[in-house]
């Protein structure tokens, strides 16, 4: 890359800034004001809102393949999201998820 | 309500917290490598690391400038990927809104996804939490993976290259953030919230990084109040 040191610390300050920035936001801002009702339900969905829409493109379509989906990769994540369903913890599907990755990795080599 | 409480639900927060570390070593480890890949220094890295602590819009930024984009275009990427903390921001309100000013800033620093998940679990489990409790259980959770991210970019600086390609340590991410959201799968208002989060983002995904996936976060909420009045 061809940024001079200034600006990649001048990128890194205002990164570091700005993502506080977004953080504080509402923390800061309203502090211990009361929220509508419905916005605390709206609120109550954020995780399975925001989490399912940013993995569902890595997963189809991985960088590490160029973009093009990739069979080990497609079972890893099924594995993780069953496990995750199935027992309810987040430390067993990791593992889990890791497991069938590693496996397939590994049988797609002898193939 | 005595100190000791506040410090067992600040080791019960720590607990919370443990697993994740194993979450975080690669992810941290692979920024390191791919920034020395890239051409920043050490401290530069760090820089990343310790003062934006946002693993993913790290990994936006470093893609942007490799690609030689305007400094504008970095930003802008970065700060878009991290926009759902905004939302992250707001549903910790109700439980620590009332904490005061410098507690709030030290939470803003540490609200990341996994600081996030499990205290907001632990909320709604134990609503009978007082303030001084949620906010402990909070920094237990931030306390065991904050260093080790911080600890861990460094290494990948210094090991570099060295790491087989074959550890397939791009799809830490994917993995993590699957197994952090099957479990919270437990109702269909849930469900229905997940599935219109991945159909519109992958619908959206020509649009500039960040933006679509607002969009269908903006939907998923929508639609999991929906289904929920309707059952």
């Amino acid at each position: 890359m061809s940024y001079s040191a200034l600006q990649i610390w001048g990128i890194i300050g205002a990164l570091a800034i700005g993502t506080f920035l977004i953080r504080f936001s509402f923390l800061g801002l309203i502090g211990n004001r009361d929220m509508p009702p419905i916005v605390l339900r709206l609120l109550r969905y954020t995780p399975v809102a925001v989490l399912p829409g940013l993995v569902a493109p890595l997963v189809l379509w991985p960088a590490a393949t160029g973009g093009q989906p990739d069979a080990v990769r497609l079972i890893a994540a099924a594995v993780a999201l069953a496990v995750g369903l199935w027992t309810k913890q987040v430390i067993w599907a990791i593992l889990a998820g890791f497991g069938a990755l590693y496996t397939g990795l590994a049988v797609a080599q002898l193939l | 309500m005595t100190a000791a409480t506040v410090k067992s639900v600040y080791l019960r927060g720590l607990r919370a917290g443990a697993p994740f570390v194993i979450v975080v070593v690669p992810f941290s480890l692979l920024f390191g490598v791919a920034a020395t890949d890239a051409g920043l220094t050490l401290g530069q890295a760090m820089g990343f690391t310790v003062l934006v602590i946002a693993g993913a819009s790290q990994f936006a930024a470093l893609q942007m400038m490799v690609d030689q984009a305007g400094i504008a275009f970095v930003l802008l990427a970065a700060l878009a990927v991290n926009l759902r903390m905004a939302m992250y921001s707001a549903a910790l309100v109700p439980h620590i809104g009332a904490a005061p000013l410098w507690q709030r800033a030290c939470v803003a620093y540490l609200l990341f996804d996994q600081t996030y998940l499990a205290s907001v679990k632990a909320y709604e489990e134990e609503p009978d939490l007082t303030l001084r409790q949620k906010v402990a259980f909070f920094f237990g959770v931030a306390t065991p993976i904050t260093p080790v991210w911080c600890a861990m970019t460094a290494v990948g600086v210094l090991v570099g290259a060295t790491i087989p390609e074959a550890a397939a340590l791009d799809f830490a991410l994917p993995i993590t953030f699957l197994a952090m959201v099957a479990p919270m799968l437990r109702t269909s208002a849930h469900l229905a919230a997940a599935a219109t989060s991945v159909v519109v983002a992958l619908a959206l995904s020509g649009l500039p990084s960040g933006f679509g996936l607002l969009i269908a976060a903006a939907c998923a909420m929508a639609v999991g109040v929906l289904v929920e009045d309707r059952v």
